[in-house]
């Protein structure tokens, strides 16, 4: 296949950025989109130019750090996987395929194609855990028998992988999909109900605190997570948040 | 006893951990408040260790090279996390799990270590639990276990397909709670570029702000080293593309020995390498083989056929395939362990029976256990006389219950649908059972400097079985270092805040600096792919599922002089200041041209086959495994003295009071 690509560069943070056009052939069906980036960018190298960053490790679709915008859409055209999980077979020779970063304020460019999601790390470290010392002084794990059904939707909302894919897709860059995943996870868990109110107090607070938007339910970012996050997590964490306001 | 003092306590092995855990000496918790401990690497073993060392009250320093602790390599782990619970009263025990592990191991792990594994196994579940780990349960509300490969009971914990990621987010959020308050302070995307010692003992790292490029140093008491294992030396592996050696082998560089080297793990069913564009390999859970049978043609002219693409294997009619595993070993079939299901694939390939265009795959079908689960299925919904279409329908929805996300992940990179065609799968390198030798306390030959998790050599031997890798990182983590580094910390309550502007940190800032100006002046002929490639097919080929003097030796020659090539020639782009990625490889690859090497040469000394290791001139007349508990009954132990092939061997003799010495046999 022969394609074109158009790439934002960016130096750094501080320095502006724009699209740079990269023909690219020889690209097989069987490879993965970044298994492609590998191809340019060792042709780039090979031209002495800087090769083009971007956030990857896992290449399985569960470490959460590779992002992209392609063609406008978060994690590419394909549903519920990410961009190390998109194949080149998705794509016809010819096409020109446009990749950016995620774009969000509290989302920065670091350089090209990386984006900067500690925002993230700090919204769980606002309260996303359960206050139990871990020096193993614990009961029994089966003295606290719960609801399988219960498990298995706290199991759900667990499998965000903290990709920011929701805010990208989102007009408002509203972190709404990605918080309220883990505010539900110990929601529907009895051991998350002691701190229940203060949890989603501090999470909502610090996530209004990155600059994040806020949620007019248009359901974007249901559609682009990669994981299938549902909007009822959403929902539940409003509902946990009216009454800890009533409370708090 | 030598150099290495393993410092096992004495005692029955069932009461070695509590008695020493009784003498160990306590730092009170005023003086802990003056002692800075460094964790570098934040997955489950360094997550656990750094969270619970902050709630002790510890000063902790966390290090990874992501942007979170979230994406360690850990969050990859599929299938699950073994503990002794007994939930299925099948008759487990802490004794069992041991002696399991033990065997698995084909008899070259501590037994003091691998027992205490066991024993704190069970309560690694109740606090995860406590945590919130979302762990599968059954209808009554109860933990679910399931059965991996080696082993008689249901033990295995796990949180659907992804238990590592559950563990790991468990672990993160323990962290998370100590960073809110102010215990614990993390620097991501952060690289360990050195260690640093003064007067002997472990007291600071040099690390590189993969951001900036900026070079920092942290001083402390002591360093934890918890960086996951170096699969990568092979290139194509299933470890994520960043895990590396750097940290494990700056310290070796300094003076800890490393174990084992060439104790590496190929897991028998990942998907097949497609082509030279390949970056990764992805695993199929081992839970796979539970239900699909593995095979190839009997005939060669049919092998030949389907890889030309003039045969459809749903067309080789059942007397004509080789179900070989179920003909070489009907005891355990499809579920040997993991060795002896690689190198039975291997041997198959290596025959000319390979199933893909490189001949390098062989069949993982599921045929037979949809129309068995379709029969199942339709008698106990009363079905009279389906026809075989109903009956394959009814049984892929049961197949897809149960592995519905592997065949989806499958279907995605191959583009084949796996209920309706045989998955074609092939060994790949997965774990690594070697790294930093430790002693009973996790502490490395320097003092002050421990190593968790992957990243030290401890309890797996020369074969680890599933799902304990997850368990042995928690353990270590959450439940043993934080006990056995107070004992070390104990005499530092007096030392006072470690400077950083001592000569010892100069000097190794400076060794850092130059060694970076020294990869970006190469002659900038080829990238640091081309040289990891060239590894890795060097590594594979001669010193993968089996391994003989010969090849061993041309490995050590060919590396050496890769080395020494890549030194010279190789081009990393832009400037050691600000971000550049391909100077963070070139730094891990460089790292992995010296592994390697002593991977060989640890291979090339243990002339005998072990667990993963398998050495051809030491097999027996029916090509399995000949272990020789008379010369190698050892681990190694690798002092650095300059170039790999001038290190030093020293050797831990392994004593078994408890355990008899057994061939292993699957047949
Ligand atoms: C696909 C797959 C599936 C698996 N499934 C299972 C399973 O089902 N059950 C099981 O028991 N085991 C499984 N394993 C094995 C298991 O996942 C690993 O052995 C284990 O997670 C390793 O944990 P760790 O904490 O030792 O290291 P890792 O999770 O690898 O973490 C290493 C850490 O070190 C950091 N680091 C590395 N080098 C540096 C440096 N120089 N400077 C700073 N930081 C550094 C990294 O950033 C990271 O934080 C699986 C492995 C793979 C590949
Ligand atoms: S909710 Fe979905 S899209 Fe958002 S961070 Fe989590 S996995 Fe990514
Ligand atoms: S690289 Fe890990 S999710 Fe894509």
């Amino acid at each position: 296949m022969k394609l074109n690509l158009k790439i934002w560069r960016q130096k750094d943070a501080k320095s502006n950025g724009q699209m740079v056009d990269y023909p690219i052939s020889g690209i097989e069906g069987d490879m993965s989109f970044l298994e492609m980036m590998d191809v340019l960018n060792e042709e780039l190298i090979t031209k002495g130019e800087d090769p083009v960053v971007f956030d990857h490790d896992c290449r399985e679709g569960i470490c959460g750090s590779c992002s992209l915008q392609i063609n406008g859409e978060p994690h590419g055209p394909d549903r519920l996987i990410t961009t190390c999980q998109l194949h080149m077979r998705k794509f016809n020779d010819g096409d020109t395929i446009v990749i950016e970063p995620f774009r969000a304020k509290a989302f920065p460019v670091i350089k090209d194609l990386m984006v900067d999601r500690s925002s993230f790390d700090r919204i769980q470290q606002a309260g996303g855990y359960i206050s139990v010392n871990t020096s193993g002084n614990t009961v029994d794990a089966n003295a606290i028998p719960i609801d399988k059904h219960d498990a298995d939707e706290a199991m759900d909302s667990a499998t965000c992988i903290g990709c920011g894919a929701c805010v990208a897709a989102c007009k408002n860059a509203s972190a709404m999909l990605f918080t309220s995943a883990k505010v539900s996870q110990y929601a529907l868990l009895p051991q998350g109900q002691v701190e229940a109110t203060d949890r989603v107090l501090n999470m909502v607070r610090q996530m209004d605190l990155e600059g994040f938007g806020n949620c007019t339910n248009t359901g974007a970012c249901e559609v682009e997570c990669p994981k299938g996050i549902s909007l009822e997590n959403i929902a539940r964490m409003n509902r946990e948040y009216f009454s800890a306001s009533l409370k708090g | 006893m030598g150099i290495l003092d393993s410092k096992i306590p004495s005692g029955p092995l069932a009461d070695k951990w509590t008695n020493h855990k009784n003498h160990i000496d306590l730092v009170n918790p005023a003086n802990k408040r003056n002692i800075d401990i460094i964790v570098v690497g934040t997955g489950l073993a360094g997550g656990s260790a750094a969270a619970t060392l902050a709630e002790l009250g510890y000063n902790v320093k966390t290090f990874c090279y992501q942007d979170s602790p979230r994406r360690a390599h850990s969050i990859a782990a599929q299938g699950g996390i073994n503990a002794a619970k007994n939930y299925q009263g099948d008759g487990d025990s802490n004794y069992r799990l041991f002696y399991d592990t033990v065997k698995g191991g084909d008899y070259r792990s501590r037994e003091a270590n691998v027992y205490r594994l066991a024993e704190v196994s069970g309560n690694i579940i109740d606090q995860c639990v406590a945590q919130g780990v979302p762990f599968a349960r059954e209808y009554g509300g109860l933990l679910d276990n399931r059965s991996f490969g080696g082993v008689l009971v249901s033990r295995t914990f796990y949180a659907k397909g992804q238990t590592g990621q559950q563990l790991l987010l468990g672990a993160y959020s323990a962290m998370n709670r100590q960073i809110n308050r102010g215990k614990i302070l993390p620097f991501n995307r952060h690289e360990m570029m050195d260690l640093v010692k003064v007067d002997g003992k472990a007291r600071g790292i040099i690390a590189r702000n993969l951001v900036t490029g900026e070079i920092e140093r942290h001083s402390a008491h002591a360093v934890v080293l918890a960086t996951g294992g170096y699969g990568n030396v092979f290139f194509l592996s299933t470890n994520a593309m960043g895990s590396n050696v750097m940290a494990a082998w700056r310290a070796h560089r300094r003076g800890a020995f490393f174990s084992n080297p060439c104790f590496t793990q190929i897991h028998p069913t990942c998907i097949p390498v497609s082509g030279d564009h390949q970056s990764k390999l992805t695993l199929m859970s081992e839970s796979l083989r539970n239900d699909g049978r593995i095979w190839v043609p009997k005939r060669i002219e049919d092998a030949q056929a389907i890889r030309e693409g003039k045969l459809k294997p749903t067309q080789l009619k059942e007397e004509d395939r080789d179900y070989y595993l179920e003909r070489r070993y009907p005891a355990f079939g499809n579920l040997v362990p993991r060795d002896v299901a690689s190198r039975a694939a291997k041997e198959r390939c290596d025959a000319g029976f390979g199933v893909n265009k490189t001949g390098e795959a062989v069949y993982l079908d599921f045929a037979s256990a949809i129309m068995r689960y379709g029969k199942e299925k339709a008698l106990t919904s009363g079905l009279k006389n389906p026809d075989d279409k109903t009956l394959r329908e009814l049984g892929e929805k049961v197949v897809e219950a149960k592995y519905g996300n592997l065949f989806q992940m499958y279907e995605k990179i191959v583009d084949e649908n796996p209920y309706k065609t045989p998955m074609m799968i092939y060994p790949a390198v997965h774990y690594t059972m070697g790294g930093l030798w430790v002693d009973y306390n996790l502490q490395t030959t320097i003092p002050g400097c421990y190593a968790a998790g992957e990243a030290n050599f401890s309890d797996h031997g020369a074969n680890r079985l599933g799902a304990s890798a997850l368990m042995q990182g928690l353990a270590d983590g959450y439940f043993v270092l934080p006990y056995t580094i107070g004992d070390y910390l104990s005499n530092d309550i007096r030392t006072g805040k470690i400077a950083t502007d001592s000569p010892e940190f100069d000097a190794a800032e400076q060794e850092v600096r130059d060694r970076i100006a020294k990869l970006m002046g190469g002659s900038g002929t080829h990238s640091v792919d081309h040289y990891h490639k060239k590894l890795g097919k060097i590594m594979w080929n001669k010193c993968g599922m089996s391994r003989n003097a010969k090849d061993l030796q041309e490995a050590i020659d060919e590396i050496s002089n890769l080395r020494a090539d890549f030194w010279a020639n190789v081009r990393i782009p832009g400037s050691a200041e600000g971000m550049n990625q391909e100077l963070e490889k070139a730094g891990r690859v460089a790292d992995f041209l010296e592994l390697g090497e002593l991977f060989a040469k640890d291979a090339l000394t243990r002339n005998e086959s072990c667990g993963g290791h398998f050495r051809e001139e030491y097999q027996t007349p029916e090509g399995e495994a000949l272990r020789d508990d008379e010369n190698f009954k050892f681990v190694s132990a690798w002092e650095y003295k300059g170039e790999p092939k001038d290190a030093v061997l020293h050797k831990e003799d392994l004593v078994y009071d408890n355990i008899e010495l057994k061939t292993r046999s699957y047949k």
